[in-house]
């Protein structure tokens, strides 16, 4: 090649060339700044540095144009008495504590409807999901028709749908629906009995949880036994014993051991026990069937995946349908439903906020709503109310991904 | 230039720079920021027949509304130079402070800890309202305390959720309060059977009881639980605007204390002995432009949206489908509340 090549002219005139290897040092002060791995962490901090000094910089803005304008800043507010009535709690506040108590009040209630419609939602997905593949035309139709419906509704029509139906469908007080005479079900919600103390429970509940991890104890020693010499163990009398006679036992004891209060109708409404308000009982509807629509889809999609060969395998070595949906087809459909189900889990935490609608007193409604308007500090209130649902997000995701990772095809 | 001359015309423009600064008023951004749009930015209630309300035409009536136009009548000289901004419960603090709106006219009430951590001043009582509930006729509650075991629909961060958890706790009363972020939910929830009662003020629950499906169902009861004064409400800062907030109100009031209303305010203009009626329609005094204002001010504001009492009988009073008696709404020399302090 001459020396009119691009090439190398572009060598002998460019800036290395200035500084020729006469001199190490600059050499390898370049080799260095040229070194991709310290290129990459030397933009990777300054990404870093400039997104925390942006923060900082509207921290501080914020809190200065406050002070300005007069409005109270910091988390002082959060010992304040909070003064609201909450209907609905399950932890020990009363209206004369502390917002901090009135917050937690509120979080109690966000996780306890997302853990049960989690679960429900999950069950009346897999129901759906597996029934739109069912060589039933009329069952087909049916489930594929209901998971149309459901994706293409906004949310809040479901919530308000179920509220103002849940309502509308229950009887006034006077007329209630009794259970048994001891739970009454109304428009003001279903009171059932509440023990008047606890202990007696939390001992059942303790024998529950021992039973129980024996029984999982003796399924690992059964499992190894058959590796090792192939006897068989009583599988199926110790697992009624521990799993259903001990609980039963333990709950009879504990109902019958302890004083209930038993709701009585005096004036407008039932006196004593614990009232399941509606609005719980609508926003669990609401969240339940809509997110059961989605999940549906991820469950089709999921058993669709695996290759008919694997099915076609199993039926060759005498499986029946059934058995070949539960130990060849579901585990290997899983690892393809896991990654979505995060997604839609997550929809089911964020979407618990449209509980704010209806009035369930979640921590949208309770600390957004009623503690923001009497406080003012929206700042602080919304970035605590972000935090949670962050917290437990995160929370949700992480579980989900180590259960992904449990699952998932080794490979060598 | 010897030194008798320079020592002279310094004194000269000390002395011109000391009588211009006399004539300047303090700034005054808002009211700059009004007059170089052209319009008023008002923040009214989402809809609240009487106070605030839109009607199928889109144009606003109602007290509070009635004072956005007679404040924009005085500082703009046209009472329907007014950009109404609906706000909920939630939205009425964020918008004001954040600058949204000149003023906020929306039933909101006065308290301590609202003045003292909102960054907000209100400026006077336009209404003095008092928390009360309205329950079912065929329910046979006479008084709040026969509410013992019932449940209460509430807007969500009010007074009256507070209020009512209060006073119920105070008689050892059990009740329910369900709270909901917007009035009319509350309502709705109220009408389906929700709860045994709804709670707000006075004014507010003959303005919503239209609201229901069958109104003649519902009584609202008579005695108040609370004392809720409600007026038109500033951001801190800008002394001078929050002054002509406070003062046009004060005006609408004095007005009918004087007996000008807007019929006969150009003949009192013109013929009244009265100072004050002459300091109050800019026929003396200059008081306007102490203010940044033109002189008539007030005087264009009863002209075109009138006096209180004129206001308060069209908006909620007999002349309205609310028909509220006066009642603490009434002129103090009258048996009322309702004072200003004097235009001299």
């Amino acid at each position: 090649m001459d020396s009119g090549s691009p090439l190398r002219s572009g060598r002998n005139d460019g800036w290395p060339s200035a500084f020729p290897a006469r001199s190490s040092i600059v050499a390898k002060a370049f080799a260095f700044i040229n070194d991709k791995r310290v290129r990459d962490v030397f933009y990777q901090a300054a990404l870093l540095i400039g997104l925390v000094a942006l923060l900082v910089y509207f921290i501080r803005n914020a809190s200065q144009n406050m002070v300005q304008a007069g409005i109270a800043s910091g988390f002082d507010f959060l010992w304040r008495t909070s003064g609201i009535e909450v209907p609905f709690v399950l932890t020990n506040y009363t209206q004369s504590d502390n917002i901090l108590a009135l917050f937690w009040a509120g979080v109690a209630n966000t996780m306890l409807v997302t853990v049960i419609a989690l679960v429900l939602s999950t069950a009346l997905g897999f129901l759906i999901g597996i029934a739109r593949l069912s060589s039933i035309w009329l069952v087909q139709a049916i489930a594929g028709a209901y998971v149309e419906f459901v994706r293409n509704i906004p949310l809040l029509f479901f919530v308000l749908f179920w509220y103002f139906g849940v309502i509308a469908a229950l009887p006034a007080p006077r007329e209630s629906l009794s259970v048994f005479g001891v739970a009454f079900l109304n428009n003001r919600g279903l009171t059932i009995p509440l023990p008047d103390a606890g202990a007696n429970f939390k001992y059942a509940f303790i024998a529950i949880a021992i039973s129980c991890l024996l029984h999982w104890l003796f399924l690992r020693w059964a499992k190894r036994r058959k590796e090792q010499t192939g006897k068989d163990a009583p599988v199926l009398r110790v697992g009624l014993v521990l799993l259903l006679l001990v609980p039963v036992l333990a709950l009879a004891w504990a109902t019958l051991a302890t004083r209930w209060d038993i709701p009585v109708l005096r004036g407008f409404n039932y006196r004593g026990g614990f009232v399941v308000i509606p609005e719980f009982v609508a926003l669990l509807a609401a969240l339940v069937t809509y997110t059961a629509g989605f999940i549906a889809e991820i469950v089709r999609g999921g058993i669709q995946s695996v290759p008919n060969g694997q099915i076609e395998a199993s039926s060759a070595l005498g499986l029946r349908p059934g058995q070949t949906l539960r130990l060849v087809t579901i585990p290997q459909a899983l690892r393809v439903m896991t990654p979505p189900m995060t997604n839609q889990y997550l929809n089911v935490l964020k979407n618990s906020s449209f509980g704010a609608a209806i009035a369930y007193p979640d921590v949208v409604s309770l600390f957004m709503g009623s503690a923001l308007n009497n406080t003012g500090q929206a700042i602080e209130i919304i970035a605590m109310t972000l935090a949670v649902y962050l917290v437990i997000g995160l929370a949700v995701s992480a579980f989900m991904n180590w259960y992904n990772a449990r699952i998932a095809l080794v490979t060598r | 230039m010897d030194m008798k001359t320079i020592t002279f015309a310094a004194a000269l423009l000390a002395a011109g720079t000391l009588a211009a600064s006399a004539q300047q008023l303090a700034p005054s951004p808002t009211l700059d920021a009004i007059k170089a749009r052209g319009h008023l930015e008002c923040g009214v209630h989402l809809g609240l027949p009487g106070f605030s309300f839109a009607n199928d035409k889109g144009e606003w009536t109602g007290l509070d509304v009635d004072y956005c136009r007679a404040l924009a009548a005085a500082v703009l000289g046209d009472a329907s130079k007014v950009k109404y901004t609906p706000t909920s419960v939630q939205q009425r603090w964020p918008i004001l402070q954040s600058g949204q709106v000149d003023v906020l006219s929306r039933n909101s009430t006065i308290t301590f800890s609202r003045n003292a951590t909102l960054g907000l001043n209100f400026q006077g009582i336009n209404f003095y309202e008092g928390q009360t509930f309205i329950v079912r006729k065929k329910a046979n509650v006479k008084s709040a305390e026969d509410l013992d075991g019932a449940s209460v629909c509430v807007a969500a961060g009010s007074t009256e959720e507070k209020n009512a958890a209060d006073w119920f706790r105070e008689r050892n009363l059990k009740v329910t309060i369900t709270n909901f972020q917007k009035n009319d939910d509350a309502i709705t929830a109220y009408d389906s059977g929700r709860c045994d009662a709804y709670t707000a003020g006075v004014g507010a629950l003959a303005g919503q009881r239209a609201k229901l499906k069958v109104p003649d169902d519902h009584v609202i009861l008579t005695k108040p639980i609370s004392n809720d004064p409600q007026g038109p409400v500033t951001r801190y800062g800008d002394e001078r605007w929050q002054l002509i907030v406070r003062w046009v109100l004060n005006g609408t009031i004095a007005a009918e204390m004087l007996g000008v209303t807007s019929k006969n305010v150009d003949e009192m203009k013109a013929n009244s002995k009265n100072t004050e009626v002459r300091r109050l329609l800019g026929a003396e005094g200059g008081f306007g432009a102490m203010m940044g204002l033109p002189d008539d001010w007030m005087y264009k504001a009863i002209k075109q949206v009138g006096n209180y009492g004129e206001s308060y009988e069209r908006t909620v009073g007999m002349d309205s489908p609310l028909k509220l008696e006066r009642g603490q709404n009434q002129l103090w020399t009258k048996g009322g509340l309702l004072f200003t302090p004097p235009f001299q």
